[in-house]
């Protein structure tokens, strides 16, 4: 059983279908990344998944439960967690009124899980007064991330983490995904740095125009030479 | 040196002037951040706050003070009812049409007022109060518990705001509604919270006005300009600038005075406004626009 299915995924803005017929599965202990060009529709498909983007045919399958179209507030209830590529942040809030926030949906002390955050991101810890908004991209980066661990999610969603991010941050934000992995928390995200993402993923999916192209396990990808032509600069 | 006494008595006035813009421009700049609509029935909250104080005040013959509490609960229970049978409905059209609605909502508030208790002009009980004398200076005892009333409520504002979770939640929602939304943040709970406090606070500034002129069902309408002009100076969106916003207004209000015809007041406020944004397009906090 997969934590996550979703198959044969069709769906769009308004207009024309932007995904058609994407399929992904993500089990617990895993990283599965996604790559594709720009606009291939790998953020389109988080959102789909996450319920912010209708669904015109296919379904999505979390824990042998559909959740097709859910509504994004029963996600978090249910334990998916969802860090969306921009605007990842409440800017005019600090550093742990952000995490409290990513708390609210989940009853209960937030205490213990503040301080598995902190220590997972140090970095966190000591600067949890200041304001998120006036934060450097990394560190807005692991409060974002550190946000949506706060509901102990059994499932990850990060569209792009190391965006924008220098390479010693891009390493040490790949690192600390593994280390959630390990915490036995899935992990599906979206990667643009896709030869490191797929260096530390057990499995990955290659998405063009909204299908799946390519999937395969994380070494294997890396060895495919259409892969590599296509996405990781020859 | 005459001039610098009344320089400092108008400066009395306009801090008493600026406390009542605040309370009003704070819940202006609320419902701005959290549904993105001007509130044009703002004001009228206002009114319905100083009515339903007066109202309390007339049937139970309680002291002057209990009017706070009871506009502030009457004109909360008048906004949640306005915002669930009106707005709420329209929530996900544009913001000129909720902004429309709110103006014809002010308009039937006000109505209602005039129904209930007719176009007389009104006060609250307690009579002329005759000014302290200190130094060079008459301060009408009103205006110190006025604003002592008005610092109360901001400070409580502040606690609600920073250290419970419903008010952390509201400033989240007012940041980014998208992420909000993804956080699993009671989206419909925040909204009526909202109301609750942006009516009360409304009501608050209502009162306090009552307390230091008459009650007349227009005496909101006819501030809410005013209020607009401090919300949007310290920056719309931004409860915290609005209390910039409103003493600034109103202490150029008043000391405008010393120049030019008070008539001009309402002017000296759009004046100030627009001098502001010319430097700071967003503000002074820098606003949701
Ligand atoms: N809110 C939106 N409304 C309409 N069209 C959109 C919207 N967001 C994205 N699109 C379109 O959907 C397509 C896929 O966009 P998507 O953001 O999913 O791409 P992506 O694979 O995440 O790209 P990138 O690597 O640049 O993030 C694009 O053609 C884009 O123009
Ligand atoms: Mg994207």
């Amino acid at each position: 059983m997969s934590l996550l299915r979703a198959n044969d995924i069709y769906g769009g803005y308004g207009g024309a279908d932007i995904l058609n017929g994407a399929s992904i599965a993500v089990d617990k202990d895993e990283i599965v990344v996604i790559i594709g060009a720009n606009g291939a529709g790998k953020s389109t498909l988080m959102k789909a998944v996450f319920g912010l983007l209708h669904v015109r045919s296919g379904e999505v399958v979390y824990r042998d439960a559909p959740i097709t179209n859910g509504r994004p507030e029963t996600m978090v209830t249910r334990g998916i967690a969802y860090v969306p590529q921009e605007h990842n942040v409440f800017p005019s809030l600090t550093v742990q009124e952000n995490l409290e926030m990513g708390g609210y949906a989940l009853k209960g002390d937030l205490r213990p899980r503040l301080e598995t955050v902190y220590g997972l991101f140090p970095r966190l810890a000591e600067r949890r007064r200041q304001e998120a908004g006036l934060m450097s991209g990394g560190e807005r980066q692991m409060v974002a991330m550190g946000r949506a661990l706060m509901i102990e999610p059994s499932l990850l969603m990060l569209d792009e983490p190391t965006a924008g991010l220098s390479p010693r941050l891009i390493d040490e934000t790949f690192q600390r995904i593994a280390s959630i992995r390990d915490l036995g928390i899935g992990v599906l995200m979206v990667e643009q740095n896709a030869k490191q993402a797929l260096a530390i993923a057990d499995r990955g999916y290659v998405l063009a125009t909204g299908a799946n192209r390519f999937e395969d396990t994380g070494p294997n990808l890396l060895a495919n030479r259409e892969v590599a032509e296509m996405f990781l600069g020859g | 040196m005459y001039t610098l006494i009344e320089l400092m008595q108008l400066s009395i006035y306009g801090i008493v002037l600026g406390s009542i813009l605040t309370l009003g421009a704070i819940g202006v700049s609320m419902i701005f951040g959290i549904l993105r609509f001007a509130h044009f029935a703002h004001g009228d909250l206002l009114t319905v706050g100083a009515y339903c104080g007066l109202g309390f005040l007339s049937l139970t013959g309680a002291p002057v003070w209990f009017a706070l509490p009871a506009g502030m609960a009457g004109a909360a229970v008048v906004a949640v009812l306005v915002d669930q049978a009106v707005y709420r409905q329209i929530r996900r059209t544009q913001p000129v049409i909720l902004l429309i609605s709110s103006f014809g909502m002010g308009l039937i508030i006000r109505s209602v007022v005039q129904v209930i208790w007719g176009p007389d002009v009104y006060s609250y009980p307690g009579g002329i109060q005759r000014p302290w004398q200190i130094w060079e200076l008459s301060i009408i005892p009103n205006h110190v518990w006025i604003l002592l009333a008005a610092v109360v409520l901001v400070a409580l504002l502040h606690l609600f705001l920073t250290r419970t979770r419903l008010g952390k939640a509201m400033r989240a929602m007012s940041d980014n509604m998208d992420l909000a939304l993804v956080t699993g943040i009671p989206a419909e709970r925040v909204i009526m919270i909202t109301w609750i406090i942006g009516g009360a606070l409304a009501a608050g500034a209502g009162v306090l006005l009552g307390m230091d002129s008459r009650l007349t069902p227009m005496m909101g309408w006819s501030t809410l300009l005013p209020i607009f002009a401090a919300a949007i100076v310290g920056g719309i969106g931004r409860p915290y600038g609005a209390i910039a916003g409103g003493m600034l207004i109103g202490l150029a209000m008043e000391i405008s005075t010393l120049f030019i015809d008070p008539s001009y007041k309402l002017a000296v406020a759009f004046v100030i406004m627009v001098a502001v944004l010319i430097v700071r397009p967003h503000g002074i906090l820098k606003g949701a626009w």
